[in-house]
């Protein structure tokens, strides 16, 4: 019998790309994303709060000229008691009293609040206090030209990172962001654990609906089971593969064309040096430059979409075949969620170990589970940003796509069972011995 | 010469045996019905008939040869429920399924196109199945089944959801394909359809084949030598006549004038005494022999059975 997966595979893409929902997803999930990032930013600047009212009741005559008034706070030393203003100022956010030995006693510091204080506030004004304190107590020493030895202590220290690459031959040094590394490590394994959650649901309800109405048994008389299920669950990937391939060439476009248009030219005349290695003059942002000089450098970000496409890929297609399997063995998607507890609790896991594998990518844990096939594309695309050795990267995909083949063998004994019995929901031991079944 | 052959095909699942010992063999040309309660184990038998399932034991002979992977291009199977994708357009759809059997784009859209216009269908082209109503759904499902020229047939509950102008339709369509050589085998349990169509059946009851044969076959050998006799006469008068030759099972008169009578007559040599008897007293208008309706053979096999 000459194989039908070919046909499949064009059905199930060809169904799935011409969907208007679709078409949708694939241009907003940008939009949407860019939105979610300005959207703090454009409300911070636009919306500054109501300026709150403080009234500084100062009993030791030294701090309140610290307290300066800004767009947010606006400190209005009185000379009353603290009773009275409790009582006369309701109208104010709150009444902050210092006590008048604060310099030897910091303890003696109260705010009455008329709304509830946030910790940000609290903090910035326990800050300035200290500050105040520090250098009242400076003085106390009688230092000469203290302004002066203060001022000339300053110091500014901007850390700037390199990461060695022995590889090649020659010694080279890479200036690398860990903030920007950061950024990319949760987008992308967010972004994995969307894919394997929503694709591989999709997955699983196909092939639910397509038991329901019965198509699979007018199918099944023509193509192997295991065509059919192989071919839904390639057809399926090939549409993800797309949706990325999408939103890559998107980024990419943004990157060459209009990224450099929003540079000025001095950074643009920096980052041209720190390319070639020269000293950074004083005073300039690095953090800034070396986040510029990651995103524009082509080959950080060409393996990271490549490994971004092999882990998807094989994520899906390992996640897909066990969905695939459930999906068979139920009537429909109610019966499907205790079945699918065993496929959805390693994405969530992983999803739980990735926070803890941004903060040091290199950890043990961090590393066996980038190795481990149902946790490793979520946990490898959180370490991945941070340059880990190719090795590490290769022996995680082969494992992971030897186990895809694994889990296919599996799920196609379940599935060619599982479609043609209705009816009753099956618990692990029957599917146990589905797989176990001669056909 | 017979397209299939069945013999000794058992399947047992975890915890049912579906067919037991089963034979049958269809003969080139035939209209087979495969009948049976549900749950006796037809579906299963449909099932390793078209490859989906194979037998424990036993061997199913296609064409006089055991039966390969590749026959399935020579088999169409029309499933009881219809399996069709709802969001897909019909002429797409029947692209996919006409190519999953064998055929080629091209050669499929030709023939598509042909039958489409045959049953008066073409504006459905571009609509989407879920527009369909049961019987037009059907209709694309039985082009579908037959698109691929198949020899051997397999209709489960073909008429189901038709209204009788298009399950008639339907039928013409049957017997032009069986003309055209198709090996035609119906599962069903509309006893009506069988005594129209069917020339061979085999009865299927708690996976064993209990009965297997030529239909009017069957039937003569399950009549039990009941008559009914019409005439114009006198109801005392006929009792009398015969009364001594057959068991007189019913009798009744009727204000037209035709009198009925059904008797059991015990032995083939004495229908003709019976006749020679009743023509002498009175008017006989008709004499016929009672046979029993499939109907009725379904009901008496499968209760014996129990």
């Amino acid at each position: 019998m000459k194989s039908k997966i070919g046909i499949i595979i064009g059905r199930e893409f060809n169904e799935r790309v011409r969907k208007k929902s679709f078409i949708l997803t694939t241009l907003l999930t940008p939009l949407l994303i860019v939105g979610l990032m300005v959207a703090p930013m454009l409300i911070m600047s636009y919306s500054e709060g109501e300026e709150k009212r403080i009234v500084v009741i100062d009993d030791s005559g030294i701090i309140a000229p610290y307290l300066q008034s800004n767009d947010e706070v606006r400190f209005e030393p009185m000379s009353i008691t603290v009773e009275d203003a409790r009582k006369v100022f309701k109208e104010h956010f709150a009444v902050l009293h210092i006590g008048k030995d604060v310099v030897n006693n910091p303890a003696e510091v109260r705010m009455y609040t008329n709304e509830s204080a946030s910790i940000m506030l609290e903090e910035n004004i326990a800050t300035i206090i200290e500050k105040a304190i520090e250098s009242e107590r400076l003085k106390a020493h009688n230092i000469e030209n203290l302004p002066q030895i203060l001022a000339s202590i300053k110091a500014d220290v901007a850390l700037q990172s390199f990461k060695n690459e022995s590889s090649s031959g020659t010694e080279e040094i890479k200036s690398s962001s860990s903030a920007v590394a950061t950024v990319i490590a949760y987008v992308l394994s967010f972004m994995l654990y969307m894919f394997l959650i929503i694709y591989g649901a999709m997955v699983m309800q196909s092939v639910i609906e397509e038991k329901n109405n019965r198509v699979l048994e007018v199918l099944v008389s023509s193509v192997r089971p295991f065509e059919m299920m192989l071919g839904k669950i390639l057809g399926v990937a090939l549409v993800a593969v797309l949706q990325i391939v999408i939103w890559i060439a998107l980024i990419a476009c943004v990157g060459f064309f209009v990224i450099p248009l929003l540079i000025p030219e001095d950074i643009s005349s920096m980052l041209e040096m720190m390319r070639q290695g020269a000293a950074i003059e004083a005073g300039a942002d690095i953090g800034l430059l070396q986040a510029i000089m990651t995103l524009t450098d082509v080959q950080y970000l060409g393996t990271i979409f490549a490994s971004l496409l092999l882990f998807v890929v094989g994520g899906f297609l390992l996640y897909a075949a066990l969905f695939a399997a459930v999906g068979s063995a139920v009537d429909n998607v109610q019966d499907a969620q205790q079945l699918q507890l065993p496929i959805t609790m390693p994405i969530i896991l992983s999803l739980l170990i990735m926070i803890t594998v941004i903060n040091d990518p290199t950890s043990k844990v961090a590393f066996w589970c980038s190795m481990i096939p149902f946790t490793s594309p979520i946990v490898m695309m959180a370490r991945i940003p941070y340059e880990i050795p190719m090795w590490e990267i290769i022996t995680s995909l082969v494992l992971l796509y030897a186990t895809f083949i694994g889990a296919v063998w599996l799920a196609s004994k379940i599935y060619r069972v599982g479609i043609l019995i209705h009816g009753k929901k099956p618990t692990f031991k029957e599917l146990y011995r589905w797989i176990r079944y001669k056909y | 010469m017979d397209i299939l052959k069945i013999e000794n095909v058992s399947k047992a699942f975890a915890n049912h045996i579906a067919l037991d010992d089963v034979s049958l063999s269809i003969p080139k040309g035939s209209i087979y019905g495969l009948l049976g309660p549900n749950g006796a184990g037809k579906t299963t038998l449909l099932r390793i008939i078209n490859r989906i399932t194979a037998p424990d034991k036993g061997t199913v002979l296609f064409d006089g040869r055991p039966i390969t992977p590749d026959d399935v291009y020579s088999i169409g199977y029309m499933p009881e429920e219809r399996g069709l994708y709802k969001k897909m357009k019909v002429g797409e759809q029947a692209l996919f399924f006409a190519r999953l059997k064998g055929l080629s784009r091209r050669e499929a859209t030709d023939r598509l196109k042909a039958w489409f216009e045959r049953l008066e269908i073409s504006d459905w082209w571009n609509k989407e199945v879920g527009e369909l109503s049961k019987g037009m759904a059907q209709k694309m499902q039985f082009i579908v089944t037959v698109l691929h020229e198949p020899k051997l047939l397999i209709f489960d509950e073909p008429f189901s959801g038709f209204d009788p102008i298009n399950a008639n339709l339907l039928k013409s369509e049957i017997l032009r394909l069986r003309d055209k050589g198709a090996t035609i085998i119906f599962s069903t349990h509309n006893m009506s359809s069988v005594e129209e169509i069917c020339d061979h059946i085999t009865l299927i009851n708690k996976s064993r084949n209990i009965l297997s044969g030529a239909v009017d076959e069957i039937r003569y050998k399950h009549g039990s030598n009941i008559f009914e006799v019409d005439y114009r006469g006198n109801e005392e008068t006929m009792q009398n006549a015969i009364g001594n030759l057959c068991e007189i099972m019913e009798s009744k008169s009727s204000p037209v004038g035709i009198n009925k009578i059904k008797i059991h007559i015990e032995s083939d040599d004495k229908v003709r005494d019976v006749i020679a008897a009743a023509n002498n007293s009175v008017e006989l208008r008709s004499f016929r022999e009672v046979i029993p309706s499939m109907n009725d053979i379904f009901i008496r096999a499968v209760n014996n059975n129990l």
